[in-house]
C-alpha cells in the first residue's frame, strides 16, 4: 500500500499532499516537514530509498523519491510494494504531469493543483495502484477534462443568458 | 427574487477561484496567515450561498488549503453537499478532499446518511466518469458502515461493462474487506474471476488486491497459485509481474513444491527481469538531464536493492553471503546512509566466532569516524546487538568484550548509555569467570568517573557508573584495592549524578565497606578500619541531604550502621563478620518473562473471590440448563473482578518506579530522576572542575585492539600445534597424508580462551514453555486474517438458509486440484544457488532461497521419529502402530488448550506405519520411512487427502514409484480420468539418496460412520551403480473415524441451540484410572480426535467438532477421582459409537 505521496519543492513548501491514511492536519503537517528533512539532505548520487521517518510507521515503510529540477516526488510506501516499480511509477506520474501540462514546470503544480489531484487519482487510487500505463491514464483524464470544459460552458452560457435576459 | 440571482450571479464574477487564492497566497508572502484566514471567511460566506456552483469553488479552495495544513473539518457537510450536485466538475473537486480528517463521530454519522443515498445514486450512474468519481471519492472515505452497505452494490459494478469502472471497483473491493472484513468472503470468487479479465488494467487491479490481502494470510490463496503462474508467464505489464513474484514469495514457504515448479519459468524470466530491472532504470535515465548522472543513479539503487536481497538469503543461505564480507564492510563507508544501514543489518547475521572480532573492529573504526549521533548511535547498538546475539554466542573472549564496552563508554553524547551498562551487568552476572576482569575494570572506571560526568551533555553515558558501582559492590572480593574504589565513591562529585546512580553508589559503599572492613580485620589492623569508618562517617551526610529520596534514605540508614559499627570497634568488638552477613547470598538474574510462566499451583483458583462477593451479583447468577443426561450440580463460574484501566496504569507506574530504584533489576530504560543542583546543601561543596576537551584515554586500561592482536596469536598458536600434531600423525600413518594444510579454520576449531560458564536466567520451575509471539493487537489488517478454507463455523451453522452462503463450497480450496497442477509438471533439475553479486537475478531470485519453515519442521520431526525407529527397531520387525504429531502446533492453539504442546505425549493414537524392508540392499534393513496423515476435506464431504512423506534412507536412487490402493465400496483412490481403478498413481517425483517427500493422494469416501483399511501396494525402482531392481511394498491405510472429524470451532451459544434442537442421539462412555490433569485429558482429545473446547467450568467441559459431511458431534466430559464420564451427541449414532470407541482406545494406552 502507498500511504502517502508528497510533492514538494525544494525549500521544503508542499506544492501536492495526498494521504491515503488517517492522519490529523497537524501530523500531515509535520510528515510533510519530516519528510522534507530526510530526503533534502541527501545528496543527488546517492540512491533513492531510504527509510521511513518516525511518523508515517517506523521501520516497515520507505520513502522512494525523485528529484526534478525543483521538485521533490516522494510515495511513502509499506514493505509490500517493489522499490523499482514505485520509482518506476514516479517516473510515469512525471511523464504524464509533462504530457498533460506540456514541459511541467513548479509553477503548473502550483497554480493547477486540482489537475494535478485528477492525473493523480487516475493513478493511484485509495492507496493502490491503479494504472500504470501512460497512454491510458491519459485518455481518461483527457476525457474527463473535456466533460468539465462542456458543463462549464454550458453553465457560463446559461449565466451570461440569464443576465442578458434580466437585463 | 430576480434581481438577487442576477447580484449572486455578478458576485460570482468577481469571487475568487482555486488560481486566484495561490495568486492572493504567493503575492502576500508577509502576512500569508492573515491573508489566509480572510480566505476562509470569504469560503464561509460562499459556503452559505444557495449557488452551487460558488459552493462547488470555495471547497475546490478548501482542497488546497487542507493541503497548506489548514483544518477543514468544519466544512465537511458543505462537502457532502456539494458531492451531491448532478455536475461532474463540482463532485471531482470533492473527491480530491480528504474527508477521513473528518473523524468527529457526529460527521461521521452526517456523512453516512447523507452521503449513502448519493454515493449508490452515482454508482449506477449512466457515465462511467461519474460512477468512477464516486468510487475514487469513497476510496477515501470508506467507513465500516458504508463498506457494509455498499459492499454488494460494489460487488455489481466489479462486473460492470466498462473496464475503467471494473478496475476502480476491484480496488476499492480491498478498503472494504479492510473495513468490513465479512464480505471478503462472499466477494472472492468474483475476485477471482477479475483475475482472468480481458482488460489488463483490471487483471493488475485484481493482482493488486490479492497481494494486499495475501500479506496478511498467504494460505488462502495457495490455490490460485496455478491463475497466478499463467499470469506470470503470460503478462508483459512489469507491474504486475513485480506483484506476482512478490506473491510467490509469500507463498512458496507454505507449499515447498511451489518453488520447484517455479524454478524452470523464473530461469526464463530472470533473463527477461534483468531486462525489466533494465528498462526501468532505462526509463529513469532518460529523465535525466546528462548521461553521466544516470549511469551514477543506476549504480545506487542496485547497491541498495542488493544489500536489501542479501538480508533475505542471509536468513536461509548464511554461508553463501558471508563471503561477501568484505564487499558489505565497504558498504559501511559509503557516504549514502540507507546503504550503510543495510549493510549494518546484514554484518548482524554474518558474524561468527572466528570473524567477531575484526568486525566488530571496524565497525568501532567507524564509530570514531561517523559523524551525527543517529548513525553513531545506531552503530552502537548494533555493535551489542551483534556481541550479545544469541546468548553471547560468538564471543570467545569475554575479556575482550568488557573492554569493548569501556571503549564504548568514551563516546561522546550517545543516548545509549543505558544499553552499555545493562551489557556490562548482564555480563558481570552471567560469566563467572569474567568477574575479577570485570571488576577490576569497573574499578577503574569509577576512579576516573569525573571523565564521564564532566559535561553534563553526556548525560546519557553516565548510566555506565550505575553498572560499574553495582558490579564493584557486588564483587568487591575481587577488588584489588578495595580501599582505593571506596574513596572514589564516596567523592563529592558524586552528588551530581542523577539520583538512582547515587542510590546504587551508597548501597555499594557500604558493600566495599564490608569487604575492605574484613580485610582489614583480618590483618589486625584496627586502626586502620576504624580510619574507614571515619571516612564514611565523614562523607556520607553530603548524601543525607539529597533531594532524592531514595538516596536519602540508603544513606542515613547506612550512616546509622556505620556510626554504630564504630562504637563496636572503639570497644574493640570484631565486627566484619556481621556486617558482611548483611550482603551475603549471590543475586542471579531473572528472565524477564520469569514472573508470567509461573505455573499456578495445583487448587489455586485465581477466579475464586476471596471474599463473598456483593449481594447484589447474586442475582445474576443463572442456573446452566441441563442439557446432557446426567448433569450434577455445579458452581457457576465467578466473575472476574475488573480492575479499570487507571487502576492498571497506576499499579504499573508504581511497580516500575520500584524497579527503577531497585539495583538488583536490570533496567532497561533510563528513569528520568532530576538532580536538583540548586539544592543549598550542595552548594557549598567544593567541586573541582577538571575540564578536558579531549575525551581522554583512560589510565591503564586495556585496549581491546590489543586482544585481538592477542587472540590472533593465540589462535596463531593453537593452529600451529594442531599442525604439529597432525605432522605427528602424518608421520606415523604414513600411506594416509590425505589430509593437507587446514585451510581456513572451521567454526568448532576456535576455542574459547578460557572457560567461561554462561550462567543462563533464571526461571521458575516447571515454567509453562508457551511462546507468546502475540500479533500487534493494533494492527488494522488483523481483521482480514480469515481463514477461507474453513467454512466459518458460526455463520454457517446460524446463516446456513442466507443464500450469500449458499454457494460457499464452490470456490473453496480444492486441494485435489492444487496438488494435481503442482504435481503434474516434470520436476526440473535443482537450480544451482548461486552466490554472485549479480542483482537483478539475486533480486527476482530472492524468494527461492526462501525455505520453507513448515519443510523444516517436517525434517526435524522425521529425525525424531528415526531416533524412535532406531530404538524401536530392536524389539519389533514390522508395521508398528505408531502415533504421531502431524499436526502442527496452531491447531491446538485454536482449540484453547496451548499449555501441552511441548509436553512429550506418551501416546498418540495418530495412525502411521513404517513400512520395512529387511536388508534389501545390504546396507540398512530399510528403504523407506514413510509416514502418513488423513485429512478430512470440509469442503468436499466425500473426499479425504492422505498426505504420505516418502523418505529416502538408502544410499541409492529410487524412482518411478507408484501407490495403488485396493478400492473398497466405500473409499476410492482418485485417480485421472481414464485410467482403470486397478491402476497405480505415480508418486510426482523421484527421491535421491537421504531426501524426503510428500505426496498427496485423494481418496472419495461414501460413508463416514464406520473405520475402514485399505490394502495397499507401493512399487518403485531401485537404482544402483550398476544395475537397477523392482521392489514392493505391501501396507495397509487405515481410516478412523476421527480422521473424517474436522476442528471447528463453536460458540457457547450455537451449542445450546444444537443441543436444544433435540435431534441429536446420546451416548456415553466411561473411563476408569484415568491419572492425568483435566487440561491435559482435554488437549489429548482435542489433540487426536479433532474437538474444540467450547466452554469449560472446573471439572467439566462441553466440545465439539464436525465431521466432513456435517454431522455434529457434541460431547461432555466430566472428570472426579480418575474416573472421567463422556457424554456424546450426535446426529449420526453408528458414527458417534466409533469415534467413542476411539477415544476409549487413546486412553486405554496410557
Amino acid at each position: 500500500m502507498i500511504k502517502a505521496i508528497l510533492i514538494f519543492n525544494n525549500h521544503g513548501k508542499p506544492r501536492l499532499s495526498k494521504f491515503y491514511e488517517h492522519y490529523s492536519e497537524d501530523t500531515e503537517q509535520q510528515i510533510i516537514r519530516e519528510t522534507f528533512h530526510l530526503v533534502s539532505k541527501r545528496d543527488e548520487n546517492v540512491c533513492n530509498f531510504l527509510e521511513g521517518g518516525m511518523l508515517i510507521g517506523g521501520s516497515d515503510n520507505k520513502l522512494i523519491y525523485r528529484h526534478y529540477a525543483t521538485l521533490y516526488f516522494v510515495f511513502c510506501v509499506d514493505s509490500s510494494e517493489s522499490e523499482l516499480g514505485i520509482l518506476d511509477l514516479i517516473q510515469v506520474f512525471v511523464e504524464t504531469l509533462d504530457k498533460c501540462f506540456e514541459n511541467v514546470c513548479e509553477l503548473d503544480l502550483i497554480f493547477h493543483v486540482d489537475k494535478v489531484h485528477h492525473i493523480l487519482s487516475e493513478m493511484v487510487m485509495g492507496g493502490m495502484v491503479l494504472e500504470t500505463n501512460m497512454n491510458e491514464i491519459i485518455t481518461h483524464v483527457d476525457a474527463q477534462n473535456k466533460m468539465e470544459k462542456s458543463e462549464v460552458r454550458a453553465a457560463s452560457e446559461a449565466r451570461v443568458l440569464s443576465i442578458i435576459i434580466l437585463i | 427574487m430576480a434581481l438577487k440571482i442576477v447580484k449572486g450571479s455578478i458576485d460570482r464574477m468577481f469571487d475568487k477561484n482555486l488560481q486566484d487564492l495561490v495568486r492572493g497566497i504567493r503575492n502576500h508572502k508577509e502576512d500569508e496567515a492573515k491573508y489566509i484566514s480572510t480566505c476562509i471567511d470569504e469560503i464561509k460566506q460562499e459556503l452559505k450561498q444557495d449557488n452551487i456552483a460558488v459552493k462547488a469553488n470555495a471547497v475546490c479552495k478548501l482542497t488546497y488549503l487542507q493541503m497548506l495544513g489548514y483544518d477543514v473539518s468544519w466544512a465537511a457537510f458543505n462537502i457532502v453537499e456539494v458531492m451531491s450536485s448532478s455536475k461532474f466538475t463540482y463532485k471531482v473537486s470533492c473527491s480530491q478532499l480528504q474527508l477521513q480528517s473528518v473523524d468527529a463521530v457526529l460527521i461521521t454519522t452526517i456523512i453516512n446518511s447523507v452521503s449513502l443515498p448519493l454515493v449508490t445514486q452515482d454508482l449506477s450512474s449512466p457515465n462511467q466518469y461519474d460512477t468512477g468519481v464516486a468510487l475514487t471519492g469513497l476510496s477515501c472515505f470508506v467507513t465500516p458502515d458504508l463498506a457494509r452497505d455498499l459492499a454488494s452494490d460494489i460487488m455489481t459494478l466489479m462486473s460492470h461493462t466498462k473496464p475503467y469502472i471494473r478496475k476502480k471497483a476491484v480496488l476499492i473491493m480491498y478498503k472494504v474487506f479492510l473495513k468490513y472484513p465479512e464480505s471478503l468472503r462472499p466477494a472472492f470468487p468474483r475476485l477471482k474471476e477479475k483475475l482472468e479479465d480481458p482488460d489488463p488494467g483490471v487483471q493488475s487491479a485484481a493482482v493488486n488486491v490479492i497481494c494486499e490481502l495475501a500479506r496478511r494470510n498467504p494460505k488462502n490463496y495457495l490455490s490460485l497459485a496455478p491463475l497466478f503462474f499463467k499470469l506470470m508467464t503470460s503478462s508483459t505489464n512489469n507491474w504486475v509481474l513485480i506483484k506476482i513474484i512478490k506473491l510467490f514469495g509469500a507463498l512458496t514457504p507454505l507449499e515447498p513444491r511451489l518453488g520447484k515448479k517455479l524454478i524452470e519459468p523464473l530461469t526464463n524470466l530472470i533473463h527477461s527481469t534483468f531486462c525489466l530491472v533494465f528498462a526501468v532504470l532505462i526509463s529513469l535515465s532518460s529523465g535525466m538531464p546528462n548521461h553521466s548522472a544516470s549511469i551514477q543513479v543506476r549504480d545506487f539503487p542496485l547497491k541498495y536493492l542488493g544489500l536489501l536481497a542479501m538480508s533475505k538469503i542471509l536468513k536461509t543461505h548464511p554461508k553463501s553471503v558471508q563471503s561477501h564480507k568484505d564487499l558489505i564492510l565497504q558498504c559501511l563507508d559509503d557516504k549514502d546512509e540507507s546503504i550503510r544501514l543495510r549493510a549494518l543489518d546484514l554484518l548482524y547475521g554474518m558474524v561468527s566466532k572466528k570473524n567477531l572480532m575484526e568486525i566488530v573492529k571496524k565497525l568501532m573504526l567507524h564509530v570514531d569516524k561517523a559523524e551525527g549521533t543517529t548513525y553513531r548511535d545506531e552503530l552502537l547498538t548494533k555493535i551489542i546487538d551483534i556481541c550479545s546475539q544469541s546468548n553471547y554466542q560468538y564471543i570467545t573472549n569475554f575479556e575482550w568484550y568488557i573492554s569493548i564496552l569501556v571503549e564504548l563508554t568514551r563516546l561522546e553524547g550517545t543516548r545509549h548509555g543505558h544499553l552499555i551498562a545493562s551489557q556490562m551487568l548482564d555480563v558481570a552476572i552471567r560469566v563467572k569467570a569474567i568477574r575479577v576482569f570485570a571488576v577490576a575494570q569497573m574499578a577503574t572506571l569509577l576512579d576516573n568517573g569525573h571523565l564521564l560526568t564532566g559535561n553534563m551533555q553526556r548525560n546519557g553515558i553516565c548510566e555506565v557508573l550505575y553498572a560499574a558501582a553495582w558490579i564493584c559492590g557486588e564483587f568487591s572480593e575481587h577488588l584489588e584495592d578495595p580501599m582505593q574504589t571506596l574513596e572514589a565513591m564516596l567523592r563529592p562529585k558524586v552528588a551530581t549524578l542523577p539520583g538512582h546512580i547515587q542510590a546504587v553508589y551508597v548501597q555499594n559503599a557500604a558493600k566495599l565497606f564490608a569487604t575492605v572492613l574484613r580485610k582489614q580485620e583480618g590483618t589486625t589492623d584496627s586502626l586502620a578500619a576504624q580510619e574507614t569508618s571515619q571516612l564514611l562517617i565523614d562523607r556520607l551526610p553530603l548524601f543525607v541531604q539529597s533531594a532524592n529520596l531514595e538516596v536519602q534514605e540508603r544513606a542515613s540508614c547506612i550512616l546509622q550502621l556505620v556510626k554504630y559499627i564504630q562504637k563496636l570497634q572503639q570497644k574493640e568488638v570484631e565486627v566484619a563478620e556481621e556486617v558482611t552477613a548483611l550482603f551475603a547470598g549471590e543475586l542471579n538474574p531473572v528472565a524477564p518473562k520469569a514472573q508470567k510462566k509461573v505455573p499456578v499451583p495445583d487448587g489455586l483458583d485465581l477466579d475464586a473471590w476471596i471474599n463473598e462477593p456483593p449481594s447484589e451479583s447474586e442475582s445474576e447468577d443463572e442456573k446452566p440448563k441441563a442439557i446432557f443426561t446426567k448433569e450434577e450440580p455445579k458452581h457457576t463460574r465467578p466473575r472476574h473482578t475488573e480492575v479499570d484501566e487507571k487502576e492498571l496504569a497506576r499499579r504499573r507506574e508504581a511497580r516500575k518506579q520500584e524497579q527503577a530504584n531497585n539495583p538488583f533489576y536490570i533496567k532497561t530504560s533510563p528513569s528520568s530522576q532530576k538532580v536538583y543542583q540548586d539544592q543549598p546543601g550542595v552548594e557549598h561543596i567544593p567541586v573541582v572542575q577538571i575540564d578536558l576537551s579531549v575525551p581522554l584515554k583512560v589510565p591503564g586500561m586495556p585496549m581491546s585492539d590489543q586482544y585481538l592482536k592477542l587472540e590472533e596469536e593465540r589462535r596463531q598458536k593453537e593452529r600451529s600445534e594442531r599442525k604439529k600434531k597432525e605432522k605427528k600423525k602424518k608421520r606415523e600413518k604414513h600411506g594416509r597424508g590425505r589430509r593437507a594444510d587446514s585451510g581456513p579454520e572451521s567454526e568448532e576449531d576456535i576455542t574459547p580462551a578460557h572457560h567461561v560458564d554462561i550462567v543462563t536466567e533464571e526461571m521458575p520451575e516447571n515454567a509453562l514453555p508457551s511462546d507468546d509471539d502475540d500479533k500487534d493487537p493494533n494492527d488494522p489488517h488483523k481483521a482480514l486474517d480469515i481463514d477461507l478454507d474453513k467454512a466459518q463455523s458460526k455463520s454457517v451453522v446460524m446463516l446456513s438458509t442466507d443464500p450469500a452462503y449458499s454457494q460457499l463450497p464452490s470456490f473453496l480450496f480444492q486441494a485435489s486440484d492444487l496438488d494435481f497442477w503442482l504435481s503434474s509438471a516434470p520436476v526440473p533439475p535443482v537450480m544451482q544457488v548461486e552466490s554472485g553479486y549479480f542483482i537483478p537475478q539475486v533480486m527476482s531470485a530472492q524468494f527461492l532461497f526462501q525455505k520453507s519453515t513448515k519443510h523444516k519442521k517436517k525434517k526435524q520431526k522425521k529425525e525424531k521419529e528415526e531416533k524412535e525407529k532406531k530404538k524401536k527397531k530392536k524389539h519389533h520387525h514390522h508395521h508398528h502402530h505408531h502415533h504421531h504429531h502431524l499436526h502442527s502446533a496452531d491447531e491446538s492453539v485454536q482449540n484453547g488448550t496451548v499449555e501441552e504442546e511441548e509436553e512429550p505425549l506418551p501416546v498418540r493414537t495418530w495412525p502411521m506405519w513404517w513400512f520395512c524392508m529387511p536388508h534389501v540392499l545390504g546396507c540398512e534393513n530399510y528403504v523407506f520411512v514413510c509416514v502418513y496423515d488423513v485429512q478430512g476435506n470440509l469442503q468436499d464431504g466425500s473426499q479425504v487427502v492422505v498426505s504420505v512423506i516418502f523418505e529416502n534412507k538408502t544410499d541409492h536412487f529410487l524412482k518411478s514409484m507408484e501407490f495403488n490402493v485396493l478400492d473398497s465400496l466405500n473409499s476410492k483412490l482418485q485417480r485421472p480420468e481414464g485410467s482403470s481403478p486397478h491402476d497405480g498413481l505415480a508418486v510426482p517425483f523421484q527421491l535421491p539418496p537421504g531426501v524426503s517427500n510428500e505426496a498427496r493422494f485423494v481418496f472419495s469416501v461414501q460413508s463416514i460412520v464406520m473405520p475402514q483399511k485399505l490394502k495397499g501396494t507401493l512399487t518403485f525402482i531401485v537404482k544402483t551403480e550398476d544395475a537397477s531392481t523392482h521392489e514392493k511394498l505391501d501396507f495397509k491405510l487405515h481410516f478412523t473415524c476421527t480422521s473424517y472429524l474436522i476442528t471447528t470451532p463453536c460458540y457457547s451459544d450455537a451449542y445450546a441451540k444444537l443441543l436444544e434442537s433435540g435431534e441429536l442421539k446420546s451416548s456415553s462412555l466411561k473411563l476408569e484410572g484415568v491419572i492425568m490433569p483435566f487440561h491435559h485429558l482435554l488437549a489429548r482429545i482435542c489433540f487426536h480426535h479433532h474437538f474444540s473446547v467450547v466452554e469449560r467450568i472446573d471439572s467439566c467441559a462441553s466440545m465439539y467438532s464436525r465431521s466432513i459431511q456435517g454431522h455434529h458431534v457434541c460431547l461432555l466430559v466430566k472428570t472426579s477421582n480418575q474416573t472421567v464420564s463422556i457424554d456424546a451427541k450426535c446426529d449420526e449414532p453408528s458414527l458417534l459409537g466409533n469415534v467413542l470407541d476411539e477415544i476409549k482406545h487413546t486412553f486405554s494406552q496410557c
